[in-house]
């Protein structure tokens, strides 16, 4: 059988092969390509959707509320058709405002999004590309948001989105530092940079077990530094709504709206999707070295269903944090980064090294 | 308008913004004219008038009687305190002796609407620093407040309960009942707000030396309830000046001495234990007897000036009154502790961040309405 739920290597190997032999190499990479984007659109809508709606129900879990529950069942609809009125709604334009930058802005913060999506490894033999330095990649492109949400806030003429946006800056390139530190020490353990060798590696244990404290921390950083470079809440303090109404997207209506509110949910999903791969295994089920019983048990379970719940823990996690804690400071938020996460990373990065090196890990 | 902003300006790298007055963190229709340079605040220039209704004019012109339904929308939040104000210095006035009763329920529905403005405001601080889960908590226990409110006084938010001479109708059967099941529910919870907020290592870096005033400035500015005695300025009227009830109850005036955000956020909650304590001294003996003394159809005050000191969710509220023997006063002044505290808003919030000016604007915790009035 071709398609197979724990072993989706066959089945893209089949269209692959499909293609190429009915069509000249260029047009069936062209066919690929498209057939990849159209159905990370679909998903990326998808995912985004169900996660603006998991995200109020979380909201009203920890607020005594119900939250939405009139639109379909439990509420299903109500971000859909939020979304039909976000289409509807007029795209309005601001007097002596950049026209170009502001329009611009929005595609850049989503495409930065869409494109971290092409190296994430959803189960085994389903990601869209496999690079040798999947990491680097990830972290290159995810860094290219912050482009647009400075051009946001600079063009749209209005002092609270430059606040925000500015604010905005200063947190993303400072945490950027400690995300990637905190990947280059799990890279240290797994010795490659390609997803798929990573995920591999965790077969008999996840790195987060086989790390000994030093992957613990790291883990700890990773959490704390990614919900920040994803401008969410206690770190939300370019659109810290209290202070600044809507930060850099103040002016921002319509669909434009919509696509920095959807790369905002997209990111803390690729956050989340990196998290459980570097950290939880990817879609690697859980298994303990020894214990074939247990790991043939676990691996009943389908890859991707393990890959998705894992994201989706470390997403309610990252909700939670949101709505639990009070915002932080400016100050506060570079004291936290250049004073505390960066010496901790750094020394880190030295202790995992140390312990690959005495081959100390599991 | 223009020139004004100009000034405030020192040099070219400061630039002002509008803090509303549509603004989510002022709480109403306040507007803050602030300098800033990079995200440092160099001055607030507060601007009030937007929800002027001219109340002590329309005073002028209506009976006594009808003064406390203008009262109750001055601060609406401790609308019942505000027409204890009026209703007291009617009283008083006209040499009134009031039942026992009638200074028991006051007593003790002054002090659940003390409660309930401190939930209120704990829901608003905490959703001014980011903590949005905060208001939905206080606003769940405030609820309960609301409904023993509006089983004996028919409002809730502002109830127009007090009236020259007594109350307006009695209590409700199940009063006392009630608000000793909201005691023990809320001796329950109380802690709960320590556990999601005063706790938390992000709101202590927020509040501790955020908005710093001395008990000298304080006292200076004027600074009254408890974001006065966050300074250590002991001016609670209930305890220097005592009404109702408050001399013979047993209850401590809560005194911070830091003078700092966090200090003000502490004296409120505090409070809110107090005022447990004096609730339960007083719900289980409510004397029986009349809930309002006979007056006069028209109240005439016999010349002269009267005046009154109450000690209000926000501070000291105090109303002076010029009789000239008329139904209606000559001219009538409410002393409102909000306008007071706001004018120590700037002194407080130089060279902190903006983050930093919405917490202390959020600690002195104004109400809109009455600074206007």
């Amino acid at each position: 059988m071709i398609f197979n739920i724990y072993d989706f290597t066959s089945f893209t190997q089949w269209i692959d092969n499909l293609l190429y032999s009915n069509l000249s190499p260029f047009w069936a990479l062209i066919v690929e390509m498209t057939l990849i984007g159209l159905v990370f659109l679909l998903g990326y809508a998808l995912v985004g959707l169900f996660l603006v709606y998991l995200e109020r129900k979380v909201c009203a879990l920890m607020q005594n509320r119900i939250g939405p529950n009139r639109v379909g069942p439990f509420g299903l609809f109500q971000t859909i058709a939020d979304l039909i009125k976000l289409l509807l709604k007029e795209l309005i334009s601001i007097k002596h405002s950049d026209k170009l930058l502001f329009n611009i802005a929005p595609f850049i913060v989503i495409i930065a999004s869409f494109l971290c999506i092409a190296a994430i490894p959803f189960a085994k033999g389903l990601h869209a590309m496999d690079f040798n330095i999947g990491v680097f990649y990830v972290m290159a492109v995810s860094s290219m948001g912050v482009v647009g949400i400075l051009i946001a806030g600079w063009s749209s003429n209005n002092k609270y989105s430059l606040i925000g946006a500015m604010r905005s800056g200063a947190q993303i390139v400072s945490y950027e530092l400690s995300v990637g530190l905190s990947l280059i020490t799990m890279v240290v353990l797994a010795g490659s940079m390609q997803f798929s060798t990573i995920v591999e590696a965790q077969s008999d244990g996840w790195f987060i077990f086989k790390g000994h404290i030093s992957s613990v921390i790291a883990f700890v950083i990773f959490m704390i530094a990614s919900t920040a470079e994803t401008n969410r809440g206690p770190f939300d303090l370019a659109e810290a709504e209290s202070e600044l109404t809507a930060g850099f997207h103040t002016e921002y209506s319509g669909i434009k709206f919509a696509f920095f509110f959807l790369a905002e949910y997209m990111n803390m999903f690729i956050v989340a999707a990196i998290a459980a791969t570097v950290f939880w295994g990817g879609w690697m089920p859980l298994h303990i070295g020894g214990l074939e019983g247990f790991n043939n048990a676990m691996d009943f379970i389908p890859p991707f269903i393990w890959f998705f719940g894992k994201t989706f823990v470390i997403i309610f996690l990252m909700m939670w944090f949101k709505w639990t804690f009070p915002r932080l400071r400016i100050d506060q938020l570079l004291t936290l980064e250049w004073k505390y996460l960066l010496p901790i990373n750094l020394i880190n990065v030295l202790i995992m090294a140390f312990l690959v090196l005495m081959g100390w890990h599991f | 308008m223009v020139e004004e902003i100009q000034k405030t300006i020192d040099t070219e790298e400061e630039y002002t913004i509008n803090m509303g007055p549509q603004h989510p963190s002022t709480h109403g229709v306040l507007r803050f004219v602030v300098s800033l340079k990079g995200e440092l605040v160099k001055n607030v220039q507060p601007h009030c008038g937007y929800i002027h209704r001219g109340i002590e004019k329309m005073c002028e012109k209506i009976t006594y009687p009808q003064i406390i339904h203008l009262t109750d929308r001055m601060d609406y939040l401790s609308a019942h305190i505000n027409n204890a104000a009026v209703c007291l210095t009617v009283e008083n006035a006209l040499e009134i002796e009031m039942p026992e009763r009638v200074k028991y329920i006051r007593t003790i529905i002054e002090e659940l609407s003390r409660i309930a403005s401190h939930q209120l405001w704990w829901c608003a601080f905490g959703m001014d620093l980011g903590g949005l889960t905060c208001f939905f908590y206080g606003l769940r226990d405030r609820e309960k407040i609301l409904d023993i409110f509006e089983e004996s006084t028919g409002g809730r938010l502002i109830q127009s309960y007090n009236c020259p001479g007594g109350l307006m109708n009695d209590i409700h059967p199940n009063f006392q009942q009630k608000v000793k099941d909201f005691i023990k529910y809320f001796r329950k919870v109380l802690p709960e707000y320590d556990q999601l907020l005063t706790g938390n290592v992000i709101f202590q870096e927020r509040a501790k030396k955020v908005g710093y005033i001395s008990k000298e400035e304080a006292i200076n500015f004027g600074l009254t309830g408890p974001s006065g005695r966050g300074s250590g300025f002991a001016c609670d009227v209930r305890k220097r000046a005592p009404y109702h009830m408050y001399g013979k109850v047993d209850f401590k005036e809560v005194l911070y001495t830091e003078g700092d955000t966090l200090a003000r956020y502490k004296v409120r909650i505090d409070e809110m234990w107090e005022s447990m304590k004096i609730i339960e001294q007083l719900i289980d003996n409510i004397p029986a007897g009349d809930y309002a003394v006979k007056m006069k159809p028209i109240i005439k005050l016999p010349e002269g000036e009267y005046f009154q000191r109450v000690e209000s969710a926000r501070g000291e509220f105090d109303v002076f009154i010029i009789s000239d023997g008329n139904k209606n006063p000559y001219r009538i002044k409410f002393r409102s502790p909000n306008l007071v505290n706001l004018t120590a808003i700037n002194a407080m919030s130089k060279d902190h961040k903006i983050a930093d000016l919405v917490a202390i604007s959020g600690s002195l915790d104004l109400v809109i309405p009455c600074m206007d009035r």
